[in-house]
């Protein structure tokens, strides 16, 4: 694809790179708390409103929980709204990403991905965001800090899509993505406006028999998170998981929108693919990894190894017919889970692919490696040898242990 | 500082109400009351966000409201962050034209619970930050909609759920939380304490806070006869003993500045109008145990402690006339 309009390549962390996007995206509210690997994006966002290089009221809460529930409210009020968090201050948000989800609030949130207490721990893995994987936010995992500036931008797209108004979650490996300098494309602040828009509201009718935009507005009063007994919850329960089916088609859509702007786009938005066509084995994963995967699978390739990698970039809504699609062909598979599902058969990632190839009629052989947990390093050599256990698994048929873990001193 | 709002009982009555009736408050309810009352000071457009809490659970039940205004409910310790987020917003959208309306003004409401305990954290937030809106505290002092369990809003010797009076201990043991005292410490524009039976003095404090440039804090008393185990007639009543008493005395503080409101300067003034507490108590079945001869000294330490609270207010408000019990 080629871009329409001019870039400016710029030198950016993950962080950064947010905080860039953010401001690019025409928010009227920002309201956070500091965390660890988190910061740099409010500190940076700071640094934008002391310089008045934004029109955005920025609010530093007292603790994460008012920082979303600030941002709630300002959705509510018609306010397009941003947070970030991780880790603990992802925990503590718990109540409210449920409220928030339940609101239809679309608030878009950054998350730094770190590890979760106790022992503290304040490097990357996946346990905050798989924490939170049933709480109705829409979750989006990027490989480097280019993708964390896309996916802001297209977060507030999809987010505000009036056939989904749910919010999402961008996740960002802590420090390896969110510390790490690389160079960013970046879009005109004019691009980036005019691909984010003017927020719209759906029309509803209000207690009063009138259709009215769905806000808190004076003019046409509304009530807004009101008390559903049994006779109407069950309703509003079924319909954010319409809203979340709309989500598919709609991140697609934005992802391909977005590619004729930039020139990027991220495999089909929901799945990003690499060297799957013919790949015999292959490995799933979510995040920065995939860079040090696809690296691991080019050496494989050229040695005649028919490997690929399947990139899940959106783990919520699961894209179930696109992971099928993927891995009907291949042998076996080994899926990668950067956090624990204690006492359960593996990690969140693995019950999810296991479970979306179920249906096949003869499934690859499906296998789970848990990695890289409190930032712990994973090298290239470490996925040589995931390779090198599938093409095993091949060739013996057979499957020793379905969940192994990655470096782990045992 | 504020604007000279003249009306008579004609006038408020004939303002439309925004917190509409219909509502499943029960009958003597003292907050639904309040809420009334306090909707009818508002000077101009009005955003309300609520707790969780009764008057939440009461007043909007899908698909009805109550609410003849935008009402927002998030959860039960967010109240103060839910009007923090509803100002933030309405001010940049004004600025960047998103809205129309040159004013718009956000009241927040709370119970004991969402206001003394779970939810002071967001509200000193919120109040530390200086957002300017009005948090509406309306005590029933417990936690009333999961059945009446004793909050930091309890008063001492009070019989709850979870301080219930038994054989060895009477009722609650704690004193309750000087929450009003608390908020002046934050250094905040306007504090003001109010009882519906006052309903004068509390539609004047509701619109000063509206007014007020900045955050202020309304602490409004609100009997409740479910778990007050009084009359449902006598709500209103007992939210005149409370003042007559010295109990819940009726104050301003603007910008730190204590000043005793009309009502509780009567037994500032002549302190032989001061009643005993006992008069309170007495038509209150949380308290019934005080009455009985194992628990009796518990009605003097009340009362002592009632008159230091009183007298400490009052030098606080300046007034050095020491007021003698009746």
């Amino acid at each position: 694809m080629k871009s329409v309009v001019k870039q400016e390549v710029l030198a950016l962390n993950g962080d950064e790179a947010v905080a860039y996007a953010v401001k690019q995206s025409d928010v009227d509210v920002v309201a956070a708390y500091p965390i660890t690997p988190q910061t740099i994006i409010v500190e940076k966002f700071s640094e934008y409103v002391a310089n008045g290089e934004v029109e955005t009221e920025f609010v530093c809460t007292e603790s994460e929980h008012s920082a979303l529930t600030a941002c709630l409210a300002a959705s509510a009020t018609g306010a397009r709204a941003f947070t970030a968090s991780a880790s603990a201050g992802l925990a503590l948000m718990h109540e409210m990403l449920f409220v928030t989800s339940g609101c239809r609030a679309p608030v878009v949130m950054a998350i730094a991905n770190r590890a979760l207490s106790a022992p503290l721990n304040i490097h990357g893995d996946h346990s905050d965001t798989m924490a939170q994987r049933d709480s109705g936010w829409i979750q989006m995992y990027v490989e480097n800090a280019q993708e964390a500036y896309d996916s802001i931008i297209q977060a507030f797209r999809i987010a505000e899509n009036l056939h989904v108004l749910l919010p999402v979650i961008v996740g960002l490996d802590g420090f390896t993505l969110s510390h790490t300098l690389e160079n960013v494309q970046t879009l005109s602040d004019e691009a980036v406006k005019k691909f984010v828009g003017t927020r719209q509201f759906p029309k509803v009718m209000s207690h009063e028999g009138k259709t009215v935009p769905f806000r808190l507005d004076p003019e046409n009063p509304m009530s807004m998170g009101p008390i559903a007994l049994p006779n109407y919850y069950f309703e509003f329960k079924r319909q954010q998981e319409e809203a979340m089916r709309n989500a598919l088609s709609v991140i697609q859509h934005v992802n391909e929108e977005f590619g004729k702007i930039s020139g990027r786009s991220y495999g089909d938005g929901l799945l990003d693919p690499y060297m799957l066509d013919d790949a015999e084995i292959a490995v799933v994963c979510l995040g920065s990894t995939a860079g040090t995967v696809k690296a691991v699978v080019n050496e494989l390739r050229a040695d005649g190894v028919k490997a690929g990698v399947l990139r899940m970039r959106t783990f919520r809504p699961l894209p179930v017919d696109g992971i099928v699609d993927a891995l009907r062909k291949v042998k076996a598979v080994a899926v990668m889970d950067r956090s624990m599902s204690f006492g359960g058969s593996g990690g969140p990632v693995f019950h999810e692919v296991r479970h979306a190839l179920y249906d096949l009629p003869a499934h690859p052989y499906i296998v789970n490696y848990i990695y890289g947990l409190g930032g712990r390093d994973t090298s290239p050599t470490q996925i040589r040898q995931i390779f090198e256990d599938l093409r095993g698994i091949v060739q013996t048929k057979r499957v020793e242990s379905s969940v192994k873990y990655v470096g782990l001193r045992e | 500082m504020f604007s000279e709002w003249k009306f008579t009982a004609k006038d408020i009555a004939e303002k439309p109400d925004l917190f509409l009736s219909g509502h499943r408050a029960c009958a003597g309810c003292g907050p639904a009351t309040v809420l009334r009352l306090i909707m009818k000071a508002v000077r101009g457009p009005t955003i309300v966000t609520n707790a969780t809490g009764c008057m939440e659970v009461v007043a909007s039940i899908y698909p009805y409201t109550s609410w003849a205004t935008p009402w927002l409910h998030t959860a039960f310790e967010t109240a103060a962050a839910n009007a923090a987020g509803i100002e933030t917003a309405l001010k940049i959208m004004k600025k960047k034209s998103k809205i129309k309306q040159e004013q718009i003004d956000v009241i927040a409401l709370a119970g004991d619970g969402g206001t003394y305990d779970i939810g002071i954290q967001a509200l000193s937030g919120a109040v530390e930050r200086g957002h300017d809106f009005l948090f509406v505290l309306y005590d029933n002092e417990a936690y009333m909609n999961t059945g009446i369990q004793r909050s930091g809003g309890t008063p001492l010797g009070a019989s709850t759920t979870t301080s219930p009076a038994g054989t060895a201990i009477p009722g609650k043991l704690e004193h309750k939380k000087p929450i009003a005292d608390i908020m002046v410490a934050h250094g905040m524009p306007y504090v003001a304490t109010a009882s519906p039976y006052y309903w004068r003095d509390l539609l004047v404090k509701v619109r000063r806070g509206i007014e007020v440039n900045g955050p202020a804090f309304l602490h409004v008393f609100a009997p409740c006869p479910r778990g007050w185990r009084s009359d449902p007639a006598k709500s209103i009543e007992l939210s005149r003993l409370a003042v007559e008493t010295c109990i819940f005395p009726l104050w301003e503080a603007v910008n730190s500045e204590y000043q005793l409101s009309a009502p509780s300067k009567v037994m500032a003034l002549s302190p032989q109008k001061k009643k005993l507490v006992k008069e309170y108590l007495q038509v209150q079945g949380r308290f019934r145990h005080l009455f009985t001869p194992k628990y009796e000294k518990m009605l003097g330490d009340i009362q002592r402690i009632t008159d230091e609270r009183w007298q400490r207010l009052l030098k606080k408000c300046g007034i050095t006339q020491p007021a003698k019990t009746a």
